[in-house]
């Protein structure tokens, strides 16, 4: 066995059967029947690729007693403290859990670039040394993973941060004319990683460009935040496999390589549906802002007089001659943890021979995805929970719509508006239907700042309420009425 | 130079790979895909097992163990909360 691990050649063919699960197991990702055992088969190629690294390490003749015990604790304290997460997250808490996971991931990638520079920097001292253009590759791809692996840190940090809603994270611009700074700062660092690739004696650059790179990570992070956060945690995403892949550029290993594209398309794939799920471009999201467009009618114009709001008795009674109602959650079903509430309030409809369905918007909470995993964990199946393209031409045939903390995804001003700063968005058309009750705390805005008209549609009824509270009584109105 | 080379060339066949793979998730496993492939971006652990491995020097043992600990979490985490996920996707009755 030690011997064939020697061979470079079957460690590397070890790291691409590795690389082929890890495909497998995205592959698998395209159906939920499939993805639980796609998701197992990439984890016994992640842990393939682990052991065979450590045995390869272990017989290094020149490891010292103290590397074991190095790779061992390192190894102990990840999977305890990654399994006390996994099993700790509450669904709801999922956004800030990916986007914490990112940052250990850039995290990583960082430290092993400024690990593998320190041990080059020895050899360098040797006077047979000599440069070539294999080290300035060497080079490049240092920076390059060191650069991305601090942005994703620090800039994942702070989204996870933000997320938690912790106070004393940073948020909004913190510096005056941020987006300049940033711009500053990027060239700095660009220039920097130029000047220390052409010159090798200047290494040490690496280090001050690791720190402007953090302190960029941070900058670019802040002012983003509310319903933007799904674009940027695709990113980081993005960046924590492109760290990953600059890795395996410095190491030359294949398998990292493969591994880190992999993520970076996937990361970038995401941020696409989402921006598209917005009308905005990437470059909207991270350095525009959403501002109310001049001339566009304030919230008393919009609704004086003509928010009719109801209750859940009321409301029980048009479910009574309903005979298919979709439900339309937001982030503020995850906000109050209603999914269970909202599990209840179907099954008590469909036990009343109603159809139920379930209309997601992309950009729904605060990731890809998010109002799924929610809907999942109450135990709904996923054949009732459709996606906007899909139940959008249903609407017409629906009899109520129910949309549980909810508002600028489904707001008709994305249609009818041009000069809205959501024009040409996207939107569930749950307008069309005979009915929409929309059950939110208050009229206040939703991220994009505007009156929602939908409100004050003819069709329309507000269910004032607290999210999880106005559902249960929802449920028990619904009961009582027979 | 030529290492460099192959490497640019996996890489972009790999990326092509990834957005076709990754086309045909489906939005509602949108978030699982997101912490596999978190999971996955793990993979950097085998550099910083290599790092913590290399002749005894300060700073490189110790980011090597740092960055072992780091992409441990980020490998252990990820399948284990995207298993407990996909976990929950159930279908009618």
């Amino acid at each position: 066995m030690s011997s064939a691990l020697k061979n470079p050649a079957v460690t590397n063919l070890i790291y691409l059967f590795a690389s082929i699960l890890f495909i497998v197991a995205l592959k698998r990702l395209s159906h939920p029947r499939t993805a639980l055992r796609g998701n197992l088969i990439g984890a016994f190629g992640m842990l393939l690729a682990i052991v065979i690294t450590v045995l390869i390490s272990i017989d290094r003749p020149d490891i010292s007693g103290l590397g074991y015990w190095l790779i061992g604790v390192g190894i102990a304290v990840g999977t305890i403290v990654g399994a006390i997460f996994a099993v700790r997250v509450p669904m709801t808490g999922m956004p800030q859990m990916v986007g914490l996971l990112n940052g250990f991931g850039g995290g990583a990638s960082l430290l092993v670039a400024g690990a593998e520079l320190i041990a080059k920097m020895g050899e360098m001292s040797h006077p047979d040394f000599h440069v070539d253009e294999t080290l300035r590759f060497f080079i490049g791809s240092t920076m390059a993973a060191g650069i991305i692996g601090a942005v994703t840190f620090f800039g994942s940090l702070v989204a996870a941060g933000k997320l938690q809603e912790l106070k004393w994270v940073p948020s909004g611009n913190v510096i005056p004319a941020q987006q300049v700074v940033n711009a500053l700062l990027f060239t700095l660092i660009v220039a920097g990683a130029v000047w220390g690739t052409y010159d090798p004696s200047k290494l040490w650059v690496f280090w001050p460009i690791v720190v402007v790179a953090s302190v960029l990570g941070v900058l670019v992070t802040t002012p983003i935040g509310g319903a933007d956060m799904p674009v940027v945690i695709c990113l980081l995403n993005s960046y924590s496999g492109m760290a990953a892949a600059a890795t395996g550029f410095v190491l030359g290993n294949n398998g990292l390589i493969i591994a880190g594209s992999l993520v970076g398309s996937s990361g970038i794939i995401l941020c696409q549906i989402m921006c598209k799920a917005m009308n905005r471009s990437l470059t909207n999201v991270l350095f525009g802002k959403l501002a109310p467009s001049e001339g566009s009618a304030s919230a008393d114009d919009v609704y004086a007089g003509k928010v009719k709001s109801t209750s859940a008795d009321e409301i029980a009674m048009l479910f009574d001659t309903a005979r298919r109602v979709v439900i339309v959650p937001g982030y503020g079903m995850a906000v109050s943890q209603a999914q269970h509430a909202v599990r209840d309030l179907a099954n008590a409809l469909e036990a009343k021979g109603i159809e139920v369905e379930f209309g997601i918007h992309p950009v729904a909470g605060r990731m890809p995805g998010h109002m799924n995993v929610l809907l999942a964990e109450a135990n709904i199946p996923y054949e009732k929970v459709r996606e906007m393209d899909d139940i959008n031409s249903t609407f017409e045939q629906t009899d109520v719509v129910l949309v549980i903390g909810a508002n600028d995804v489904v707001n008709p001003l994305a249609r009818t508006d041009p000069k809205s700063p959501i024009a040409g968005m996207p939107i569930l058309d749950v307008d069309k239907a005979r009915t929409v009750i929309i059950m939110k705390r208050s009229l206040s805005p939703g991220f994009a700042g505007i009156p929602n008209p939908l409100f004050a549609a003819d069709n329309a009824l507000m269910y004032f309420g607290d999210g999880k509270k106005a559902v249960l009584d929802l449920v028990a109105a619904v009961k009582a009425a027979g | 130079m030529e290492m460099f080379v192959i490497g640019i060339t996996v890489f972009t066949l790999a990326t092509f790979v990834g957005f076709e793979v990754i086309t045909k998730v489906p939005p509602t496993l949108h978030t699982p895909l997101m912490s596999g492939s978190n999971a996955i971006s793990g993979i950097t652990i085998i550099g910083a097992i290599f790092a913590a491995g290399l002749k005894l020097n300060f700073w490189t043992s110790a980011f090597g163990v740092i960055a072992i600990s780091f992409a441990m979490i980020n490998v252990v985490g990820g399948f284990m909360v995207t298993h407990r996920m996909l976990g929950m996707f159930k279908r009618k009755g």
